[in-house]
């Protein structure tokens, strides 16, 4: 398989980046900070995604979705980047929906359609400290009954304010730190004992903090194993782990689009700011990192697509690359855009902002750089 | 859409099946020095596995793979030459053959020979006959290579070549050099062409340079009143200039090729782990020096998948003719960083500059020989200079 996208993939980008430029372009994303808006994305968007496929992509045709893959799911997520599209993509159609894969049918019965119709919006429980260490949960599930309890708190879950469905991680044996005892949940969203606080962050999106007082679910809320969660757990981080750098690929990208518009376009000293070889370098090393970087995230995805034993650490290196480059891209897009790149009317901080969001979420390039180094054994 | 994966899949099995059964076993260990390289050429001394290696792998044409199989190479799909190569990667296979006859002068007479250079020049660097060089640089020509002053003089029926070139490669072990000239002194790209002459022609003269690596790769060559046949010449008169262009889009890939590292005994984690030590949990006893290799592995392996994708862009056509620029420079960066590494992780150890248990100072000398890679072949200024110009469109200064 080449390491470029096929025709099928190619058509699908070329759907897709009209399609979200157009319904939601920076500024719908405005529109919903300034209206100060409790959602954190729009409902009548969310129902565009579904008429357009988008929402079932990953699901099987069987269960009425598209049977696609993360190379396909990168493109849509590319865009949501590139417009910085609040949406929950991410964290539904592609963490939830592989997480419930993974589980008996009678939950993927509960949960696809509904998913697929767009009348689901899922959220993943997964953070408890201030950083992405998964390894470490601790919310406790104890049996309770015909189910669990589950007593504990999670935080950074983007949509858990107001997702139908919740995919908790949640430790039923073992202490934190082990990989065993580690049990994957699908919560309703109006569980008892189950509150969620949401918070406004620097980009603008609305994430929650979950406390769970000894919440009661029923045994079949488990997805998979009791205690055996883990391998369940690290799938749906490799998804969204990769989902999320190809959305960063989109913000990067957006921002060397703008930038070097920029320097085509400013005059100082009576020439295009962008004549300057200072500037030329920073742009044309941007470009390196970011070209070299769509290339660790596609592997990546062919890898998951193609259940490669090697799609783990690819995974891995996509997160970490994506988190350096982003970075890079958006702090280079405020510094070439000057004094106008500070101010809020400009998007190029709406880029930096989310940017910064992206590169923590599901754990950020040092992070992944030692979940690699953990991996090559040293 | 299955009949071609089966075929591939068939061709791939076929292939490896070949490989275990003629790939000698010397020939599937890691090159130890740069005496393991088969270059290939007249004065070539090789082992007999090399030999049997070389002539083997030729003999189907697979040291060219993806040459055409008229001019005596593979003949082979861009499918079948990615399985081929990573067929040969899985077996640890060598490289039957390293040269610049294949990496740049081979593309360019394929692109722009006559049939009788083609036919004439191809198959010899196909079964490793004839070591070719390059001479481009000259002492007042280095990053602005247009303004080379080697001059030929038209005299009918062929050139008389006067000049110096200067870090011609190997230019001492060479048997042909392919040349930049002169000859319009009016204009300054548009005056130039693009010889082949042999490097045994009355009035070559080369003399090595020695470098801070103690290592002489590098060669300063002189003309004097060199004859060259004008049916040597490639591509038109006074345009030399595109030849050489697109020839250099190939040595930038190539040199890319050194960002993907390999080759060595060990890798840099198990240097950094042998020379230092690790805790009782396994991660190396150096904190510091741990994140910075980890950091530099996820970029390498990221570079890894670009230069996948860059080979399967360029086979399908797709690759922006100035990526070969972007390849140079980010491959050519990555090799450094490695070698720091290497340094790094290996501390006083590969401070040796001769000892046997040094290899006589591989360490030392390589990572030296690295601060070369962006500089030759055009510097890592000039490609970012190439990027902005022609990727990004930036205006010009």
């Amino acid at each position: 398989m080449p390491l470029f996208l096929n025709d099928d993939q190619a058509m699908l980008a070329d759907t897709a980046r009209p399609f979200i430029a157009e319904q939601a372009p920076v500024g719908h994303m405005r529109g919903l900070r300034d209206a100060a808006e409790l959602t954190g994305f729009s409902r009548d968007l969310w129902a565009r995604f579904a008429e357009m496929g988008f929402t079932g992509m990953l699901v099987e045709e069987a269960h009425g979705g598209l049977g696609l893959g993360q190379v396909e799911a990168g493109i849509v997520l590319e865009e949501i980047g590139r417009n910085l599209t609040p949406s929950p993509f991410l964290s539904t159609s592609v963490g939830a929906v592989t997480a419930l894969k993974g589980g008996a049918a009678a939950l993927t019965e509960r949960w696809l359609p509904g998913i697929v119709a767009g009348e689901v919006v899922a959220a993943l429980a997964i953070d408890e400290g201030t950083h992405h260490r998964p390894l470490r949960t601790a919310l406790k599930a104890e049996r309770s009954g015909n189910g669990f309890r589950l007593t504990g708190d999670k935080r950074f879950v983007a949509h858990g304010h107001v997702a139908d469905l919740l995919i908790v991680a949640a430790r039923t044996a073992g202490a934190a730190g082990e990989p065993n005892g580690i049990t994957l949940f699908a919560v309703e969203k109006d569980a008892l004992g189950l509150t969620a606080t949401p918070e406004r962050l620097a980009d603008a999106s609305l994430a929650s903090r979950l406390a769970f007082d000894g919440v009661q679910v029923d045994a079949d809320a488990v997805i998979g194993e009791v205690d055996g969660g883990w391998a369940a757990l690290s799938r749906v981080l490799a998804v969204v782990r990769t989902g999320t750098a190809a959305e960063m690929g989109g913000v990067s990208a957006a921002a060397l689009a703008m930038t070097v518009d920029y320097l085509k376009s400013r005059k100082q000293f009576g020439v295009h700011i962008g004549s300057f070889q200072a500037l030329q370098h920073r742009a044309a090393h941007l470009y390196a990192e970011m070209e070299v970087t769509r290339a660790a995230v596609l592997k990546a995805q062919q890898l998951l697509d193609a259940d490669d034993p090697h799609a783990e650490r690819a995974t891995l290196v996509a997160k970490a690359m994506a988190g350096m480059t982003t970075t890079l891209a958006v702090q280079e897009g405020v510094q070439m855009h000057g004094g106008i790149g500070m101010t809020d009317e400009y998007d190029i901080g709406l880029y930096m902002k989310r940017g910064r969001v992206l590169a923590e979420m599901f754990g950020d390039a040092d992070f992944h750089a030692d979940q690699l180094a953990r991996h090559s054994g040293y | 859409m299955n009949a071609p994966v089966d075929a591939i899949e068939t061709f791939r099995a076929e292939t490896r099946a070949w490989l275990e059964a003629n790939c000698p076993p010397e020939m599937r260990r890691p090159l130890r020095s740069e005496a393991d390289v088969v270059w290939g050429g007249r004065r070539a001394q090789l082992s007999e596995p090399q030999r049997q290696w070389l002539d083997r792998m030729a003999a189907r044409g697979w040291t060219t793979p993806d040459w055409p199989s008229e001019y005596g190479g593979g003949g082979l799909t861009p499918q079948q030459a990615k399985a081929l190569r990573q067929e040969m990667a899985k077996l640890g296979c060598r490289s039957p053959l390293n040269s610049f006859g294949i990496s740049m002068l081979g593309p360019a007479l394929l692109t722009y020979g006559t049939e009788a250079q083609k036919q004439e020049h191809l198959p010899k660097i196909v079964r490793g006959e004839i070591r070719w060089c390059q001479g481009y640089s000259e002492p007042g020509a280095g990053s602005d290579l247009a303004g080379l002053q080697t001059s030929a003089e038209d005299a009918g029926d062929h050139f008389v070549v006067n000049g110096q070139k200067v870090w011609t490669s190997y230019a001492d072990k060479a048997d042909w050099i392919f040349c930049l000239v002169r000859t319009d002194k009016s204009v300054k790209q548009g005056g130039i062409s693009f010889v082949l002459f042999d490097m045994e022609s009355p009035g070559v003269s080369t003399k090595p340079i020695l470098l801070i690596s103690g290592y002489s790769p590098f060669c300063e060559t002189f003309f004097d009143d060199v004859h060259v046949p004008k049916a040597n010449l490639v591509g038109e008169l006074n345009h030399g200039w595109d030849v050489a262009k697109y020839l250099l889009g190939h040595e930038r890939e190539m040199i890319s090729g050194m960002g993907l590292g390999g080759g060595g005994h060990k890798s840099l984690p198990e240097i950094a782990l042998d020379a230092i030590g690790a805790e009782p949990d396994g991660r190396l006893d150096d904190p510091g020096l741990r994140a910075r290799i980890a950091t530099f592995e996820v970029r390498a392996m990221a570079f890894q998948a670009m230069s996948e994708r860059f080979m399967d862009e360029l086979k399908a056509r797709r690759a922006h003719p100035a990526q070969p620029s972007m390849m140079k420079y980010y491959g050519t960066e990555l090799n450094k960083a490695r070698h720091e590494l290497i340094m790094a992780a290996g501390g006083s150890d590969a401070l040796a500059w001769d000892s046997e248990a040094s290899h006589g100072g591989a360490a030392a000398r390589g990572w030296l020989r690295t601060k070369g890679n962006s500089i030759e072949g055009g510097t890592s200024e000039v490609q970012l200079n190439i990027i902005a110009k022609r990727i990004l469109e930036l205006p010009g200064a």
